[in-house]
């Protein structure tokens, strides 16, 4: 066994439990095992000196796309696993349109097995709800959740056809978890490569109104209420679906909602003169929009922030914008982007703690999230003063498919610890391969 | 050298200078031929306009130039070429100008992030096709001496229409006043942003008129349900005779071309007095070897 490690001095943030103060954290054997307001002093334990830090549960991110199998030159699980880390994360969700779609245990097996090997974060795969992703049939949803699928989604896609979509979130109220949906008529959406508005006029592209999403959401919920499900709305974008899943909790549904930090911080605008690096799925929305995503954050609407971290190469970046892939890697600027929200003023440090740690543990039920004597020692220092700008050459990720590169951010990870084991430390990961 | 990837991003002094200079390249004006003597322009068409190729081609010729042709058909284009692959091969032949029509909105944007010489949009995909709105503009500015103070009223699939969105920009800098006219389906929302006034009432909006610009109607948008049929939209938005009656007098009716006829546009109107189609085609060499000129 490892020696015990004492954060010593720093503010620890767990919103979970209501704490935010300078407390000293004692790990041992993988778990936090003693939180003091009182310094600590403890035989033979490594202490890490957290003055100045916040500690943090370490982040989950309820959605990423790590392309292994199929895509490995865009990331595999070993290079988004180091993404992940340098960004916070200590647990992520895998989704499961890779190249090789996880619709059955051979592929959640093999997923496990090579984040087991990568030995970084913890990577809870994903399972398709149809078979292949076609939207046609039911995918072997218990095979996939005993072989340990966390979620089922088909996301990228919507599931088109209602009753299936219907019989989805019945079924799965067998195991009790989520369903997990991109919310999107393709009916509306059509071939419009960016959001409705002004912007798309300019640039004469094809608009995609809000409603492929609004309407979609609508349609979901009506089904949750007859069904008595568990839904979750990956990557809302806009004002109407805010309201709609406000109004759901509100009446007592098991809805859950997750918001990408490139929709709470940039519009349409940010497409500029067809930039690609803009161009996602659903499109970056209007100003209004953003203005109500984050008022949804801040009042408890959203319960998590995910980053849709979906890698690309240069060449499917370099086209013309209507052919242009979506997808931005978001994993290493979350932390500084929703930090943002705080240095503004839409959010208190404990609630975009909350956002990154908390929420997503608690609307998918993983282990995680807080930071009280039990919990695995997943932990995030954050030094909250630092300053600096996105460099997209210096990610982790394999890819580099980002808006924004260049951009000034305050707030990053100075250390993460996955089951009391340090990953990664002042830029650098600390790779211990099994 | 300078690009005209779209009217945006032109002030109007140097449109004013561009339209100058096109008044030298008419039929006994007085510019100099041979400008262009000994370079090559490319004309880079990944989509047929039979109409803007030969009008930049001869605009090129006339300027001394020698003009490669490439078109998309038969080309490496077929066999995954990206665009970029394709404007770099251009390139390396060493042109002055690569004079490009895309289906894709940016396109030209994206090239001439990419290339070292002058990028002339000749229309892309939904988004603008300047050279015609600088002939439409030419046109009319023959017609009145300035555009101040002037209406044009423009009909039809605004939607879809990059020659809708390179007029609004290029008449607005001119000092002209925009009203955009179509069924609700084919008006893109955010116009009014870029300086348009919207209607869908045209009897009330044609005889406010001193020109109407009717567009093409791509017919395949019926399918698609932007409209009913073809029969309901000229019945609704087509300029015909009755109609034409009802324009200002003087006023005048301008196509980009080609015409479907009897839909958008009737026969009689396409070619009676108030008509200056034929004079739009004929300036569009003259504007095009001022836009040459400018941009090389
Ligand atoms: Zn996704």
């Amino acid at each position: 066994m490892s020696a015990p490690v004492l954060f010593s001095r720093g503010r620890l943030i767990d919103p979970r439990h209501g704490v935010d103060g300078v407390r000293d954290v004692l790990v041992r054997d993988g778990q936090v095992a003693q939180v003091s307001e009182a310094p600590l002093t403890v035989q033979g334990a490594q202490v890490v000196d957290a003055r100045g830090r916040w500690v943090l549960p370490g982040f989950i991110d309820l959605h990423v796309h790590l392309r292994e199998p199929g895509e490995e030159g865009k990331e595999t699980i070993l290079t988004g696993s180091r993404s992940a880390v340098a960004g916070g994360f200590t647990g992520v969700v895998a989704m499961p349109n890779t190249k090789l779609v996880n619709d059955s245990a051979l592929v959640t097996e093999l997923v496990l097995s090579r984040a087991r090997a990568a030995n970084l974060c913890r990577v809870y795969p994903a399972g398709a709800i149809t078979k292949g992703l076609k939207g046609e049939e039911l995918a072997e949803m218990g095979e996939l959740i005993s072989a340990g699928c966390v979620c089922i989604t088909d996301d990228g896609r919507p599931v088109m056809n209602a009753a299936l979509m219907r019989r989805a979130l019945q079924y799965a109220t067998l195991f009790d978890i989520p369903v997990m949906v991109h919310e999107e008529d393709l009916t509306l959406s059509g071939k419009g490569a960016m959001t409705e508005g002004p912007t798309a006029t300019r640039l004469g592209l094809l608009p995609i109104p809000p409603s492929a999403e609004v309407a979609m959401v609508a349609r979901d919920l009506i089904l949750l209420e007859e069904t008595r499900g568990r839904l979750h709305i990956a990557h809302l974008s806009c004002e109407g679906s805010v309201r709609l899943v406000r109004e759901a909790k509100k009446r007592g549904l098991r809805v859950t909602a997750e918001v990408t930090p490139h929709h709470f911080t940039i519009d349409d605008t940010a497409v500029g003169q067809y930039d690609t690096h803009a161009k996602m799925n659903p499109p970056l929305r209007l100003r209004r929009d953003v203005e109500s995503l984050r008022e949804a954050l801040a009042d408890g609407t959203i319960d998590a922030i995910a980053t849709d971290h979906a890698p690309h190469g240069v060449l499917d970046k370099q086209v013309e914008f209507e052919k242009g892939i979506n997808g931005v890697v978001g994993l290493e600027t979350a932390l500084g982007l929703t930090l943002a929200l705080v240095h503004e003023g839409v959010l208190s440090p404990s609630r975009a703690v909350e956002l990154l740690s908390a929420g997503p543990a608690k609307a998918f039920g993983l282990p995680g999230g807080h930071l009280a004597p039990g919990a695995p020692a997943d932990v995030v220092l954050v030094d909250p003063e630092a300053e600096w700008a996105v460099d997209a050459e210096r990610f982790f990720s394999k890819s580099r498919n980002t808006p924004f590169h260049g951009r000034l951010l305050k707030g990053r990870v100075t250390q993460t610890w996955v089951g009391g084991r340090l990953v990664f430390e002042d830029g650098q990961i600390k790779e211990s391969r099994s | 050298m300078r690009h005209l990837l779209g009217i945006e991003g032109w002030r109007r002094e140097e449109l004013e200078t561009l339209l100058d200079r096109a008044e030298a390249h008419l039929p006994g004006g007085s510019a100099r031929s041979p400008v262009l003597q000994g370079k090559v322009v490319a004309n880079l068409f990944f989509e047929d306009s039979t109409r803007t190729r030969t009008s930049f081609e001869m605009a090129a010729k006339t300027l001394g130039a020698e003009v490669l042709n490439w078109t998309a058909q038969g080309s490496s284009v077929s066999k995954g070429e990206t665009l970029l692959d394709t404007a770099r091969n251009i390139e390396a032949t060493g042109p002055a100008a690569i004079v490009i029509r895309h289906r894709s909105s940016g396109a030209p944007h994206l090239v001439a992030q990419h290339v070292r010489c002058a990028v002339i949009n000749a229309g892309d995909g939904t988004h603008e096709h300047p050279s015609q709105a600088l002939l439409d503009a030419f046109t009319l500015r023959r017609h009145w001496g300035k555009l101040e103070g002037r209406t044009v009223l423009i009909i039809g699939d605004i939607l879809h229409s990059r020659v809708a969105r390179s007029n609004l920009l290029c008449l607005k800098a001119l000092g002209a006043r925009v009203v955009m006219c179509g069924p609700p389906t084919l008006l893109p929302v955010g116009l009014e942003e870029m300086g348009a006034e919207v209607t869908t009432k045209l009897d009330a909006a044609l005889p406010e008129a001193d020109a109407v610009m009717c567009l093409r109607l791509q017919l395949e948008r019926q399918t698609e349900s932007f409209f009913p049929s073809t029969r309901e939209f000229s019945r609704l938005f087509g300029l015909t005779p009755a109609r034409a009656e009802r324009m200002k007098a003087g006023a005048l009716v301008m196509h980009p071309g080609p015409i479907n006829r009897g839909v958008e546009l009737a026969p009689a109107v396409a070619d009676g007095a108030r008509s200056v189609i034929l004079e739009q085609v004929a300036n569009g060499v003259a504007v095009r070897r001022a836009i040459l000129e400018v941009c090389t």
